[in-house]
């Protein structure tokens, strides 16, 4: 099973649910964790597994042969990017605005455009026991996250359960790491800017037909809204999780839940338990 | 006019909170929402909107059944995965039109998409420039362009000194068009080991741009180790650290009344906010 982890809102505590559920459930099973937060991976940080395999990621960008074209303006005219544009005799690329579609290259009359490679970040995977990592990271100054995602999505192995860290937001990188998930589980926290971005990506999931369920973390903080919006919109709510200074301050020394209070394993096996049984009834969410 | 954008790196740092907070304490400022994905500012402006927009951006491809001979050159050459069975998931497309170019029998159209909203708008703080991104779209870049633009025509006509954009979380192409172009980055951390690992990431951005920074622990008694950890990083960078916010539950309870936290409470994350805002100031200059 797929399972992703998002939340609209940033710093809800996906990385700690996201940590402690594939740590609970490695005890008995293979759980790969896929960290898509591509721009701010975090989950290495939790579970400093050494790395033992390292890929850059390149996205295919225009190289132009000088000797061969001649400056008809065909790329420039079909790139919708405006990634490449040709003045006088003249073509200029500009790489980080290019989405790697291929369409110069093919469409070149003179076949003069390559495509040559651009590194925009990196894909790591380690592994200890029976939990793999594949976390991918952007390079600084890189605009696009989406390709680097695709990259660590294509190591999904389909014989472990795959537990996926999504982005904050509700834009292209949320969807790319969503996208094909059996289920997602947004974590919000009960305030006014929880509510406001659970509802967001609820509509997100919603338009990927991914069935949900949500977990609220800092329960004690903030009001009773976001219980009441679950419970309109039909969505279950599988697990709380209090707002606690031991739970705050592990977090912050970058120790998993389930490792600084081992008590917490019982509640995430059954939250995997409850994403099962909610996803096997079809509930859509 | 001098520009200051609030990031973090990390998610749910605080800089919306810390915001809304320069929004009761600067006078003379229009105030932007840069986090398009997840706008959460408007909450606690209360905007009263003016004026409002469509934003069209980008594109999706059609395919005509009537006219598709079922060639399969469109799926061939689609690098996103986007035409299954001549039909296309829009969700995937990413609008570049190759299918459109190839078509042998111009059964493909590209059709523009709404990607969102835009909004201009009076708070009882100052105009506000705001915008929603439609759910799912692409091009956030774009809109958040679009937004800070709204801001400069909002604070030149309104002869106003400073924009206070909200950033987004993140690195990556939306927090990129949030920076460039700016004359300050605030940056908002937390004393955890993710937040201190996205806050390198997030400096190296802005020495990437150019960008003077300057920080704000926030919770930082949470764990004053890595506060004095966050400062000796700083210290080697040359970035001033102009305030610790310490942790208090005030900050949720003017969350929940929809206030800036500056104007519910005057507690020490107020004098803080208050001590911030003047370091803010100093170093935009002027």
């Amino acid at each position: 099973m797929i399972i992703s982890v998002a939340s609209g809102k940033g710093g809800t505590g996906k990385t700690l649910v996201a940590t402690s559920l594939a740590l609970s459930l490695s005890e008995k099973r293979k759980v790969q964790l896929l960290d898509c937060d591509v721009e701010e991976p975090n989950d290495h940080v939790f579970l400093r597994l050494p790395t033992d395999q390292s890929q850059p990621v390149f996205i295919r960008v225009p190289e132009i042969d000088r000797t061969k074209c001649t400056y008809c303006g065909k790329c420039a005219e079909v790139c919708v990017y405006n990634a490449i544009a040709v003045i006088k005799q003249k073509v200029l690329v500009f790489p980080e605005l290019c989405h790697g579609c291929g369409a110069c290259s093919y469409l070149c009359p003179e076949s003069a455009i390559a495509e040559g490679g651009k590194e925009i970040g990196v894909v790591e995977k380690g592994s200890l026991g029976n939990l793999e990592l594949v976390q991918g990271r952007l390079d600084i100054g890189e605009l696009m996250a989406p390709p680097i995602i695709r990259e660590v999505k294509k190591h999904i192995d389909s014989a472990s359960e795959v537990i996926i860290d999504v982005s904050p937001g509700t834009s292209c990188p949320v969807v790319e790491a969503i996208g094909g998930s059996d289920f997602c589980l947004l974590v919000t926290e009960p305030t006014p800017f929880g509510l406001n971005d659970l509802s967001l990506a609820v509509e997100v999931v919603r338009k990927l037909r991914i069935p949900c369920a949500v977990v609220i973390n800092r329960v004690g903080v903030g009001d009773g809204k976001v219980e009441d919006y679950c419970r309109e919109q039909g969505i279950p709510v599988l697990l709380r999780i209090p707002l606690d200074r031991e739970i705050a301050v592990l977090y912050s020394r970058g120790v998993p839940l389930v490792e600084g209070i081992p008590e917490w394993r019982k509640a995430f096996l059954e939250l995997f338990q409850d994403v099962n049984r909610v996803f096997s009834a079809g509930a859509t969410g | 006019m001098r520009e200051v954008v609030v990031l973090s790196g990390k998610g749910g740092t605080g800089k919306t909170s810390v915001v809304a907070s320069f929004a009761a304490l600067a006078k003379g400022k229009a105030l932007a929402d840069c986090d398009v994905d997840a706008a959460d500012l408007y909450l606690l402006l209360r905007p009263t909107v003016k004026r409002e927009g469509e934003f069209w951006s980008g594109q999706v491809a059609l395919i005509d059944r009537e006219k598709c001979t079922d060639c399969g050159l469109c799926q061939e050459v689609c690098r996103f995965g986007a035409i299954v069975d001549y039909s296309v998931d829009q969700i995937p497309c990413e609008g570049c039109g190759f299918c459109f170019q190839v078509c042998p029998v111009d059964a493909i159209t590209m059709q523009p998409c709404m990607a969102g909203q835009w909004s201009v708008s009076d708070t009882r703080y100052g105009p506000f420039s705001h915008a929603r991104l439609g759910i799912a779209q692409e091009n956030s870049g774009k809109l958040v362009t679009l937004v800070r633009n709204n801001a400069k025509l909002l604070a030149e006509e309104q002869g106003l000194e400073y924009i206070i954009s909200d950033g987004p979380p993140g690195i990556g192409c939306p927090v990129i068009a949030s920076l460039t172009g700016a004359n300050l980055a605030l940056l908002v951390t937390e004393p955890t080991l993710s937040g201190i690992h996205d806050l390198e990431r997030v400096v190296g951005l802005c020495q990437y741009f150019r960008i003077p920074a300057l920080v704000c622990i926030n919770k930082y008694d949470l764990n004053e180790d890595n506060s004095r950890r966050i400062e000796d990083y700083c210290r080697g960078q040359g970035i001033e650290v102009a305030a610790k916010i310490p942790f208090d539950n005030v900050v949720t309870e003017a969350l929940v009344e929809g206030l800036p936290v500056v104007e519910y409470s005057s507690s020490r994350v107020t004098q803080e906010i208050e001590r911030l805002w003047q370091s803010t100031l100093a170093k935009l200059g002027g």
